[in-house]
């Protein structure tokens, strides 16, 4: 405990540190030369590294594509990523150096919600456009006008579970257990209750537990006394894993549902047999014949000889949304990028069209995959309200 | 009934995990007086050298008791050895300075091997091979034994049947109990003192290592900060049950997981780390003794 504690004691100076070095005046931000600065943050190492390394191929490969068709504004891109091993004070740590030290003009991440709201305000402050891939929860842009996403947020979500639950599963007493550290998690099981209970469905047991956590049985076990016709998990893969694990073992055969928290190919390699026939609410899918997306995903096979994930494709979605908005934009200054990022209108990406509302939210469509595998197979597609 | 019944089984399951790796700091403490707070990240070393061992001898998707046994005996003999070497080359040139300074350099030993441990084996959790395959014993009612349960309680009772064995019936034993009561007398009756003391920590080292590959196969999601928690509660258990003394960490190991598991399970999950640290302190405020530990009043 106290390693923490020493830790996050050197996080803080050094952070005082780069606060008190500012920006040099006159300088124009973010343009070097015939190359536009754009920062990337995001959990390339720790619990969630899948996460983190996915949606950085995604924006790499989106960045080599604009470099080659010419750029941007005649300039080409230079990406500069950061590891905040995912932790919320390293995600802070690295958007002030993006922005005092290497002078970005916009910034890319992060894809976890509670990364993305320990960061924004400094993006914010700084007054830098800050396009988040997939962070889902509903506050990460109310923290302020320069802070954007190109994902549906988790009002969404936690409603196109319980409507899912409702009208395909046909259920009605449903439990849910939620990690009560997390905003992602917390505000997806908020929002799935107030829906499920408002299709006229009930919600009979309600447990918890923390990041990092690896025994799940006493919840599950209470959630077992009540038989439930299935369960709700908000989570991210490697809790979600083990959980369907425990849950099997316990005995606990109903259908298991989740959010884009779920989609990582090591959520079948932790939870195996376990978490087979589970459904989960994501960006897209790759079970798809639109145009777009099998271009996009034989691109993205031949760089990295793997199949993109949802995180990936929000990644690429990102890069391409804010390339689009630096093409649009009056003047190549953050300002100008964040007017332009504020009128995105119809952009066409692989994981559906998107439209900016006044509050840097984009209206879109959910799909909801089944697990079958190291894939997924299409269910149905949810449309916005 | 049935949920009162799981409950106790999952935490009986938990509690003898903890109860392996107390045993550790309470043979170490019982001896040296030290807090080895290394203990916890040898355990993580375990579960890594089980880890490796079942991938290179291509037994990671077979699953029975050999493959099992097997793995078990080379991450004790990893750990073993592990132990072995950080009290030969941290602690022993340490023998006869202030004890603080040893304590510090347990915090040091254990720092280093976390952070080594994300550089070597990376930061991202890796998936513990499957070694035993998992199915239901018998139920009674809707409550569940598995095998995996079973198997984990067996295989620790049994390793504390042996400790006690060694402790209470060999010449080792007896020469381990001579210098946990005065290290300085056990060495004029002729007791290789630091002989004494490696055997403890290869003893206690090797019994985090079989720690490590039941809690890696019950919860195959192993980091190289997995031991930061789990040595902590085994840390309180073994000074619940009163540090020093064997029994005492067995009991106090239980009691933790089964207590964890009602919390959790009744109360709120927010409290399971919680609970542990306040056993802590109410122990050290009303018997800090611990359960089964004796008061001893120092002469001068």
């Amino acid at each position: 405990m106290s390693h923490i504690k020493l830790l996050s004691a050197v996080a803080l100076s050094a952070l005082l540190l780069l606060v008190g070095c500012g920006k040099k005046e006159g300088e124009a931000v973010g343009v070097v030369g015939d190359e536009i600065l754009v920062g990337e943050f995001g959990s390339m190492t720790g619990n969630e590294a899948t996460f983190g390394i996915s949606t950085h191929q995604g924006i790499e490969l989106a960045i080599e594509e604009i470099n080659a068709a010419g750029g941007v504004k005649g300039k080409k891109i230079k990406l500069i990523s950061l590891d905040d091993q995912g932790k919320p004070e390293e995600a802070v740590t690295a958007a002030t150096k993006l922005i005092t030290q290497d002078n970005v003009i916009a910034l890319l991440g992060e894809v976890a919600s509670s990364r993305s709201l320990a960061a924004a305000p400094i993006a914010q402050q700084y007054k830098i456009p800050m396009l988040s891939p997939s962070s889902t929860n509903q506050k990460v842009t109310e923290v302020g006008d320069y802070i954007f996403r190109v994902c549906f947020i988790d009002p969404f979500q936690g409603t196109v579970m319980a409507k899912f639950a409702h009208d395909h599963l046909n259920v009605k007493k449903v439990a849910v257990i939620y990690d009560v550290k997390s905003d992602y998690s917390v505000g997806l099981a908020k929002f799935f209750k107030e829906t499920f209970t408002g299709l006229g469905g009930e919600i009979i047991a309600e447990q918890t537990y923390s990041g990092n956590d690896i025994d799940f049985k006493a919840q599950l076990t209470s959630i077992k006394t009540v038989k439930p016709e299935a369960i709700f998990i908000p989570g991210y893969y490697t809790e979600v894993g083990l959980l369907a694990r425990q849950a099997r073992g316990l005995g606990i055969e109903v259908p298991l549902l989740g959010g884009d928290g779920w989609d990582s190919s090591k959520l079948y390699e932790i939870g195996q047999e376990a978490i087979m026939g589970g459904y989960f609410s994501n960006h897209y899918t790759t079970d798809s014949d639109d145009p777009r997306v099998r271009q996009f995903m034989e691109a993205f096979k031949n760089k990295y000889t793997v199949f993109p994930d949802g995180l990936a494709a929000m990644g690429y979605d990102a890069a391409k949304v804010l390339a689009d908005a630096i093409e649009r934009s009056e003047s190549l200054t953050p300002e100008g990028i964040r007017n332009a990022l504020a009128t995105t209108k119809g952009f066409a990406g692989v994981t559906g069209v998107i439209t900016m509302d006044e509050n840097r939210n984009p209206t879109k469509s959910a799909v909801v995959v089944q697990v079958a595998g190291t894939t997924n197979k299409y269910v149905t597609t949810i449309q916005p309200l | 009934m049935e949920e009162f019944l799981q409950h106790v089984i999952n935490g009986v399951s938990l509690g003898s995990i903890y109860a392996l790796i107390a045993l550790g700091y309470t043979m170490v403490y019982g001896i040296l007086q030290l807090i080895n707070f290394a203990h916890s990240d040898v355990y993580m070393v375990g579960a890594f050298v089980g880890f490796y061992a079942a991938r290179f001898l291509n037994i990671a998707d077979s699953p029975s008791y050999t493959s099992f046994f097997t793995i078990l005996l080379i991450a004790m003999a990893g750990c073993a050895l592990l132990g072995f070497s950080i009290e030969r080359f941290a602690y022993r040139p340490l023998r006869n300075a202030p004890r603080l300074n040893v304590l510090i350099t347990a915090i040091g030993v254990s720092l280093f091997l976390e952070y080594t441990g994300q550089v070597v084996f990376g930061a991202t959790p890796q998936l513990f091979p499957n070694i035993l395959e998992d199915s239901i014993i018998f139920s009674f009612g809707g409550a569940r034994v598995t095998k995996m349960d079973a198997t984990i309680l067996v295989t620790a009772v049994g390793l504390m049947i042996v400790l006690r064995h060694i402790i209470q019936n060999t010449l080792l034993g007896k020469a381990m109990r001579a210098t946990s009561f005065n290290r300085h007398w056990a060495s004029l009756m002729g007791i290789s003192v630091d002989r004494i003391i490696s055997m403890t920590f290869i003893i206690g080292s090797a019994l985090a290592g079989a720690g490590a590959v039941l809690v890696g196969m019950k919860y195959p999601k192993i980091e190289p900060l997995m031991g930061v928690m789990i040595g902590l509660k085994a840390f309180v258990a073994a000074v619940l049950g009163g540090i020093g003394n064997i029994p005492g960490a067995v009991l106090g190991g239980l009691v933790i997981g089964i207590a964890e598991e009602f919390v959790v399970g009744y109360i709120s999950s927010t409290y399971r780390d919680a609970l542990a640290f306040s056993i802590l302190i109410v122990i050290l405020l009303f018997r800090p003794a611990g359960l089964l530990g004796r008061f001893s009043v120092e002469k001068v």
